[in-house]
């Protein structure tokens, strides 16, 4: 399936599963089948990959290996945080969360949940370079905030947010701290002791671990509720079977990632400088959010005049897999949430394309990507009555 | 997602442009929908001779144009007076649910082009055609779907 022509630009999305990461997990697919929770020897030895999975996730973030509970991914991970949380805090009289415009679904959806429940939601905003800002949060807090829950960087437009600060006035104002981590884990160091951080979403597919699983980091002694009840699995607070080949595959991919960090941090920003920088030489085109607080992968990028799934659809015919927040790729009539959260107007945020990269890329994906660009966007608005109308108007002023 | 028609239709669009000296243009859809449509006929006694398009949207978008420049093109404005959406998805072999619109977007803007060429001509369009889409809002008209 894959040609010499193919570049996948699309890592925040999910990544490849890495073949060091399923040579560790094969053996729990294939004989390895005990279930960690049984007695027996044979059901102990998944105990014993389970718990050094435990170790190698609780590791890679400072925490320790109690403090890590495995979940089905990162939706499960923030849905937990974030009701168990709030629902161990309302019994103490506290019902105020705050959290930001532009989280991902799995936090915002959550959020409505408790809106609908009698819960009071702040959402703070993020500004024109996808930032929250210190002051706004202070304001936002109430002797009655439970809660602040705030990603860590963000899945569309890569802004990583001021964690350590958001943490240190959490703990100073003595409120629990969750951040969406899912897009972090892997590319940005983080230890939850420095940083304040109580709870901490993660998943691993997004960095060349398997589907289907991922973790939540819960500080000891904060009070929370459980999400999924039945047996007594992740000491009584996540009940079902262990995934113990993805608990395994999800234990190798962190260590991997956080070992190769700051080697990938540099070829991908390169990558990705040279992307943005590229791009911008494209009339009427844009960046979206900080170019220094982003993650090193991420290209967001907006186009004046044209669409964005006829954008995708034209770069996938040349090979290239990448992702837009147009209203015809999400399948509602609004843009992003996150492009208007950053103050775009629909029309341009209609035009967006993101491109994110892994290990797997190289300066020359970033040179085909670059050739492949302008042609395309010119025939789109070779065709589009909409930048017609933009250049109409150009020449009036 | 896509039928081999719509994206054949996407990749190589017929009549792609403008007519500069078109009898009728007909402009649809808005930009803050994602969609913009814009048909230009030529049209040489009762016949449309011409037929282009311009559109800003998606791949349906532009395939859904793109063919029903074809289903007019050739033919009497009586004909293309009939030209429905459902004929428009049937000839693209289909479009996935939330993409029917764009079908709408295309037929509308087929009917709009025709509502000016009578314009032109000095007739009131509406009792021939009946209400064409010329506001700017598709979603809060409620004219059409």
């Amino acid at each position: 399936m894959q040609n010499s022509n193919f570049i996948y630009a699309d890592n925040a999305a999910t990544t490849k599963l890495s073949p060091q990461v399923l040579d560790k997990m094969m053996p729990y697919l294939t004989e390895e089948y005990g279930n960690a929770s049984s007695l027996y020897d044979f059901g102990q030895q998944a105990r014993t990959a389970v718990e050094n999975a435990r170790e190698q996730v609780s590791a890679a973030i400072g925490a320790t290996a109690r403090e890590i509970y495995f979940t089905s991914g990162g939706s499960e991970a923030d849905n937990w945080a974030i009701q168990g949380v709030a629902r161990a805090m309302k019994k103490k009289g506290k019902n105020h969360i705050i959290s930001s415009a532009f989280e991902h679904h799995a936090v915002l959806h959550t959020l409505d949940s408790l809106k609908a429940e009698g819960f009071e939601i702040t959402l703070l905003p993020v500004h024109e370079n996808g930032l929250v800002r210190i002051q706004e949060l202070k304001a936002a807090i109430r002797p009655e905030t439970a809660l602040v829950t705030i990603m860590f960087a963000n899945n569309e437009i890569g802004t990583i947010q001021p964690i350590g600060e958001i943490g240190a006035i959490c703990k100073e104002n003595k409120i629990i701290f969750h951040t969406d981590a899912v897009q972090a884990v892997g590319n940005v160091a983080i230890d939850v002791n420095a940083m304040n951080i109580d709870l901490l979403s993660m998943s691993a597919h997004k960095f060349h671990g398997p589907k289907g699983v991922g973790a939540l980091y819960i500080r000891k002694g904060i009070s929370f509720r459980n999400l999924i009840d039945g047996g007594s699995q992740e000491r009584g607070r996540r009940a079902g079977t262990e995934n113990t080949p993805g608990i395994v595959g999800l234990g190798e991919a962190i260590t991997i990632a956080v070992s190769t960090m700051d080697k990938r941090a540099k070829k991908l920003s390169a990558i990705r400088d040279k992307i943005m920088d590229g791009a911008l030489k494209i009339e009427r085109s844009r960046v979206n959010g900080d170019r220094n607080s982003r993650l090193p992968g991420n290209v967001s990028l907006c186009f004046e005049g044209v669409e964005g799934e006829s954008l995708l659809l034209m770069l996938d015919l040349k090979g290239i897999c990448a992702s837009s927040g147009s209203a015809c790729t999400s399948g509602s009539l609004d843009p992003s949430h996150v492009l208007l959260a950053i103050g775009l107007i629909h029309e341009i945020a209609h035009g967006s394309l993101r491109l994110t990269f892994s290990d797997e890329n190289t300066m020359e994906d970033a040179d085909k990507i670059l050739e492949a660009l302008p042609p395309i966007i010119d025939r789109l608005r070779l065709m589009s009555p909409l930048w017609e109308k933009i250049k109409r108007k150009e020449g009036k002023k | 997602m896509y039928t081999e028609q719509v994206m054949e239709h996407f990749t190589n669009p017929r009549n792609m442009g403008e007519i500069p000296d078109a009898d009728g243009i007909g402009e649809v859809g808005n930009a803050k929908c994602g969609d913009i449509m814009k048909m230009y006929l030529k049209i040489e006694n009762g016949i449309i001779v011409d037929c282009k398009f311009k559109t800003y949207g998606c791949a349906s978008a532009i395939a859904t144009s793109s063919i029903a420049t074809e289903m007019v093109k050739g033919h009497s404005i009586e004909e293309a007076m009939t030209l429905s959406n459902k004929a428009v998805v049937e000839a693209l072999g289909g479009l996935p649910a939330h993409k029917i619109h764009c079908s709408v977007l295309a037929e509308q803007a087929i009917k709009a082009a025709l509502a000016d060429y009578y314009k032109k001509q000095g007739i009131d369009p509406e009792p021939i055609l009946g209400v064409t889409c010329e506001c700017e809002s598709c979603e809060s008209c409620g004219k059409h779907h």
